[in-house]
């Protein structure tokens, strides 16, 4: 189906399932344990063993000499796989590093060895035993140090380019208020739950991966593409996901191990990446340093802004896209926006939940509170003041839909924001320091090409069937939604099968594409499979009328299984876009308030209130919507207060890399969260009228957690995160 | 982790005696330090001598009015104690302050003392450590250090010792009994357990080879308001930047031990004499030695600032 | 050797080791029995074995997560003869004769136990990996306030317990949920502690 012109009126409008907080349908086998993850499939294949990485010690450099015999001859080993049993690799499309070193070294804990054997104990006993000598090289691991050499990041992809509107320059000299300020944010782990992990089996030529994985058919490519197989013999299973964030998009080491462990030891094996190994071995969000320059008229009206960011990567990597938000957020006639790439030996930067807007919003919502000062402007007004309901470099181009102003209303009143004190450091609450802040959220709306293959038997049961991925995000309840409301069931006789490279190629989880773009590809197999009913009930499709298990026309009436009763009817479809993203800007807004307190004596910052006010379309399922929604909010509390992996940079690695050193939100962290969905839809988004909603939570959180913390002591920090020590002795004195 | 043969002695006497059979053996107790290091071969015992069943579980009044607690006491019983809440809270707030539920459930008394730092770089086998490795160096020195000491290091190891219940007993006191393979027994101050690093980071307790904590005793409770105060970036479930725990008495003299700063649980006794004239007094004093490094140096203004928090709490 | 570990220093002493002696490092194996929930197991389990391994690798018992493997975030967590453990830092060997339960011991699918309920009301998970830890330790949380023991955020310390938000915060900590969804699952276990009085 291609979708190129606003939708109409269409079954899903019917809400008598989509819109509804219903349960998860998975929930039930995720509270009980029998939902069962990527290392937990005992009993698909026999005989699995068990495979253990070994990590490289060294940032960048050479191997110069390894001895696997002493593993080789180890209790209960099978076989070890280095980059010389393993032959010629490529590297696929979406790799930056290699994911088995040798013999050079890009990165720490790069893989340079998997060991294979009987039992989880004697592979990592045996890894030990491996002796590597390096030859380390230098390296380059300080971005700051780096940025002079920054270059403008290469390749065809024009969001990389730099942009150029009107005369920045002239009109920034000229304005009456102005500010330059420069704001750093540091490399964030994703740090799921789950660990990475696979298990491979090879039958013949074929192989099976049951991984985690939130990008089914990109695994499957960029799996045939390392291993030189055609794409047809790999089959990937990955029906839930512990977490991914961004951290699962992409083909990891596991994968690849795994099947070469596999492959050596004639068996089965599966892999998982220990917990201290995984923050240098896979990807990060990649560390900014961003500058931001605003100039207003006295009144407030931007007449010039500018965005550059600065963050690095491994030689071929790309940069943190951290200025895309500030095109399209604000008006202004004059503006510009840069981005540069140094090229750094840290371990691989990539995408971690809202890639760009995420750290960008951190800077730029933190300088509009900043700029709202010097105009004495409240911080709301002020960002009111500079909305837009066009592409402000493209003014004939509208937003599809545009409601911050109406999130910032809502939001201040069910907040009490009036009773904010302009003046810093006025709210006392016993030791604490109490303080108010909020940011405009914003993340772009994409839609990806995704399909399905719904299928109806004789006991009126609805399959559905599409690689897409449940990573947390509830894939699983609102397809199965979709599919209840376009076939007029209830969802207890829809059966959703996901995460299986057999199944239709789907949008994936990413982005915070995949809920739209994936129930609109069930939708468009759902038309098809409803034209499949009515034909076979002789009834015409387009009059047809699909509700409580009925197909109705005119005074007609059948039971929808009837239609089945001489075998299954499937229809299978893929829903494909025009150019209604290119016409229209297609974003979701929101509005973050935050209160918090800051420990008058220590500077410790604790979050008291949480309040999100959203835009985003259709909310196709309220209470999965919402849980994305604090939990965004939650990665982005963590981003504003404790997040930091900590690089060496004599030595080029992330030196805090487990969950004892890199701090991650608790239960403590995070009071109760509220979140306000404003009632909208948006045709111009797809058949669902439903936008992205998992990563606008976490845009612009960790702002509004700064401009509070400003509130409460009157201390500004731009370096994220921002923990006591940045406040400690700037901190007003003790009343 | 290497492969190793387990037994599991009945009494303290029988511990003894097996470790002096085995000199690559490691007592375990709760595991909860042990294990973690045993994955990551930092410790590689080859035989493990479970403590479990010595029955040094139990927490007993002693004749001079204090409690004597078994080394096997969970950090959860003991925090529980209604003696210990009573008459000792510095000490209750202190272990209900770290980790978490289920660690203090299983985490003990001795072993909670003898766990190891947290420094990062002694967790990387890749990076030199002279406390894992000696002589290898130090990577924290001129490295990640934000966490680690500002006081009582040397120029071979900055590490901290991480406990918080440690930092209470210290300000209350405790003295520590061990049994050594000879059968012998004897008993060491809390503050002479640890030692400090100098050049020899890797010998971290005054302990002779098989020695056993047995218990730890408490005088008797020494009154006051007694508070613990831990700073920490994350709210709960994180290791101190740094902890206060004080005992404070009417006339304002008291007891101050500072915890995440040092080696060991640091008191200073002139700071304590300093401690009426207030927290400048008395921090200057506790960190007269201090050699913070560009990471860490907050930590001084922060203890400071902590102490005088504390001391107002006290006073109200 | 190091004088340090959980307990003690041991000494260099010659002398032949009771146990059976270590050589190439060949694995040494033992026998356990436990009860896990409810039903009688004997396993012989290489020494190394930890709990949690052992329910997932040699019982099948999957439900109950490593998420670190290193007691940093809950996802393994157990109750022990009634008390929550991180499985992962205890090995097999040293909970001979306990009484296990894990996810799978509160209830099914068909016939899920009031926390399970409640998580799912509230939506108190996201990708589920550690969940069946935060209701191991939810379960186990009530009990703890029931049975008076104080935790960091009791105002306090000598006066009884009472279910609070800031105490299942303060008390669940120990279980991370990098989804996020802390704010549902204190008001599915607030929840949960209402009903149950």
């Amino acid at each position: 189906m291609k979708f190129d012109k606003p939708a109409a009126d269409n079954p899903i409008d019917r809400l008598q399932v989509v819109g509804k907080p219903l349960d998860r349908i998975d929930g039930p086998r995720k509270v009980t344990g029998t939902a069962r993850y990527a290392y937990e499939q005992h009993d698909v294949v026999p005989g699995q063993a068990y495979g253990y990485v070994l990590g490289a010690g060294i940032a960048k450099g050479r191997i110069g000499a390894m001895d696997v015999e002493p593993a080789r001859r180890a209790p209960g080993v099978i076989a070890v796989v280095t980059a010389k049993e393993a032959g010629a690799l490529k590297k696929g499309k979406r790799n930056t590093a290699r994911l088995l070193a040798g013999p050079e070294v890009e990165h720490y804990h790069q893989a340079v060895a998997l060991v294979v054997a009987e039992s989880f104990e004697q592979a990592r006993a045996a890894a030990s035993l491996i002796k590597v000598e390096y030859a380390a090289a230098e390296g380059a691991f300080d971005l700051k140090a780096a940025m002079n050499e920054a270059k403008k990041p290469e390749g065809d992809d024009p969001s990389l380019d730099d942009t150029k509107v009107g005369d920045f320059a002239g009109a920034f000299a000229a304005a009456p208020v102005k500010l330059d300020e420069t704001y750093t944010t540091p490399d964030e782990s994703h740090a799921m739950m789950e660990p990475h992990a696979t298990l491979a089996a090879w039958e013949g030529e074929r192989l099976t991966l049951w991984t985690s994985n939130q990008m089914v058919d990109w695994g499957v490519t960029d799996m045939a593409t390392t291993l030189g197989i055609p794409k047809e013999n790999i089959r990937i299973v990955s029906p839930f996901i512990g977490g991914g964030f961004g951290g699962k998009l992409f083909l990891r080491s596991d994968v690849l191990l795994a099947a070469l462990g596999a492959r050596a030891a004639r068996r089965p094996v599966k892999v998982t990446l220990q917990r201290p190994l995984m923050i240098n071995n896979t990807t990060h969000r990649p560390a900014t340093v961003q500058r931001i320059r605003i100039g207003t008229t006295g009144e407030g009206k931007i007449t010039a802004i500018a965005h550059e960011s600065w963050s690095g990567d491994l030689p071929g990597g790309g940069p943190e896209v951290a200025v895309q938000q500030t095109r399209l957020l604000y008006a202004g006639a004059n503006r510009m926006t840069a981005m540069r790439l140094a090229e750094l030996d840290l371990p691989e930067g990539n995408a971690m939940r809202a890639p760009g807007e995420a750290p960008g919003l951190m800077a730029l919502e933190m300088a509009m509170d900043e700029m709202a000062e010097k105009l004495g402007m409240d911080p709301i007004a002020f960002r009111l003041l500079n909305d837009t309901q066009v592409d402000p470099e493209k003014p004939e181009r509208p937003f599809s839909m545009r409601r911050l102003d109406e999130c910032f209303r809502v939001g201040s009143e069910r907040f009490g924001w009036s009773r904010r004190s302009a003046r810093p450091g006025q709210q006392r609450d016993g030791n604490w320091l109490v303080g108010i802040g909020v940011a405009a959220a914003f993340r772009n709306n994409l839609v990806m090409k995704s399909g399905a293959r719904v299928s109806l038997d004789a006991q009126g049961i609805v399959t559905v069937e599409t690689d897409m991925t449940d990573i947390g995000t509830g894939s699983y309840t609102i397809i199965g939604q979709t599919a209840a409301e376009m076939l007029g069931v209830g969802i207890d006789k829809v059966v959703v099968k996901l995460g299986d490279s057999a199944f239709p190629v789907s949008a994936g989880s990413g982005g915070q594409w995949g809920g739209n773009s994936s129930t609109a590809g069930v939708y468009a197999a759902c038309v098809k499979l409803r034209e499949a009913v009515a034909q076979k009930l002789g009834i015409n499709s387009t009059e047809a009328i699909f509700a409580n298990g009925e197909v109705k026309a005119g005074n007609r009436s059948l039971p929808l299984a009837s239609a089945a009763e001489a075998g299954p009817l499937t229809g299978e479809d893929t829903i494909e876009y025009g150019d209604l993203d290119k016409t229209h800007q297609q974003s979701t807004f929101g509005a973050h308030f935050v209160e918090v307190a800051v420990d008058a004596a220590t500077a410790e910052t604790r979050i008291r209130r949480m309040l999100a006010v959203c835009a985003a379309g259709r909310i196709l399922n309220p209470k999965t919507a919402r849980s994305q929604v604090i939990g965004a909010m939650t990665m982005g509390a963590g981003a504003a207060l404790m997040e930091e992996l900590a690089v060496d940079k004599r030595r080029g690695f992330f030196v805090n890399h487990d969950l004892a050193g890199y701090e991650v939100p608790v239960h403590a962290d995070i009071p109760h969260q509220e979140v306000v969905f404003l009632d909208e839809t948006d045709p111009m988004s797809s058949p669902m009228k439903a936008k992205g909603v998992g990563e606008l939570g976490i845009c612009g959180v960790g702002a509004a957690v700064a401009n509070a913390i400003y509130n409460a002591t009157g201390v500004r920090v731009r370096d994220y995160p921002i923990t006591l020590d940045k406040l400690l002795t700037r901190m007003p004195d003790a009343a | 982790m290497r492969a190793f043969s387990y037994e599991k002695p009945a009494s303290p006497a029988e511990a003894a005696t097996a470790a002096s059979r085995n000199p690559e053996a490691k007592f375990i107790a709760g595991g909860t330090n042990l294990l973690d290091l045993m994955k990551l071969e930092i410790e590689a015992p080859t035989h493990l001598i479970d403590v479990n069943g010595l029955g040094l579980d139990t927490i007993e009044p002693t004749q001079e009015g204090g409690l004597r607690i078994g080394a096997l006491v969970r950090n959860t019983t003991l925090a529980a104690d209604q003696r210990v809440r009573r008459d000792y809270a510095v000490l209750s707030r202190a272990l209900l302050s770290g980790a978490s539920g289920q660690l203090r459930n299983r985490a003990t008394t001795a072993g909670n003392l003898l766990q190891r730092t947290r420094c990062p770089y002694f967790y990387d086998t890749a990076q030199p450590c002279n406390k894992r490795q000696p002589g290898s160096g130090c990577s924290a020195l001129g490295g990640f250090s934000r966490q680690l000491g500002v006081v009582g290091t040397s120029d071979a190891c900055i590490a901290t010792h991480p406990s918080d219940m440690a930092v209470a007993m210290r300000v209350l006191d405790a003295t520590v009994e061990t049994v050594k393979p000879d059968a012998s027994t004897r008993t060491i101050p809390l503050g002479d357990l640890h030692r400090l690093p100098g050049d020899s980071p890797h010998l971290e307790t005054v302990l002779e080879k098989g020695e056993l904590i047995t218990a730890v005793t408490l005088p008797k409770p020494a009154g006051g308001t007694q508070i613990y105060r831990k700073v920490r970036d994350r709210a709960s479930y994180a290791f101190a930047l740094i902890s206060v725990a004080a005992i404070v008495q009417r006339d304002g003299s008291g007891r101050v031990a500072i915890g995440g700063v040092a080696p060991k649980p640091w008191r200073v006794e002139k700071a304590e004499a300093e401690l009426p004239r207030g927290a400048k007094a008395a921090a200057s004093a506790l960190f007269a030695d201090a050699r913070p490094t560009h990471e860490n140096a907050f930590k001084l203004p922060l203890v400071e600032r902590t102490l005088d928090a504390v001391l107002a709490q006290a006073r109200s | 050797m190091v004088a340090a570990g959980a307990c003690a220093a041991l000494p260099a002493m010659p002398g032949a080791a009771r146990a059976q002696p270590v050589s190439r490092g060949e694995p040494v194996t033992a026998s356990v029995s436990m009860s896990v929930n409810g039903e009688n197991r004997t396993l012989q389990l290489d020494t190394r074995t930890t709990l949690l391994d052992a329910l997932r690798e040699h019982l099948h018992l999957t439900g109950t997560k490593k998420g670190c493997d290193h007691g940093q975030c809950g996802a393994c967590t157990v109750i022990v003869d009634g008390q929550r453990i991180n499985s992962c830092l205890t090995l097999a060997i040293m909970n001979q004769g306990v009484q296990v339960t894990t996810i799978e011991g509160l209830g099914t699918v068909d016939d899920l136990h009031p926390m399970q309920e409640a998580f799912v009301k509230h939506d108190g998970f996201q990708c589920g990996y550690c969940t069946p830890g935060q209701i191991c330790s939810s379960v186990a949380v009530l009990d703890e306030i029931k049975a008076g023991i104080p935790s960091h955020v009791t105002a306090d310390l000598t006066a009884p317990m009472a279910v609070s938000e800031a105490e299942i915060r303060e008390r669940l900590s120990g279980n991370i949920c990098r989804c996020g969804a802390y704010s549902n699952i204190v008001a599915a276990v607030s929840d949960v502690a209402g009903r149950q009085g």
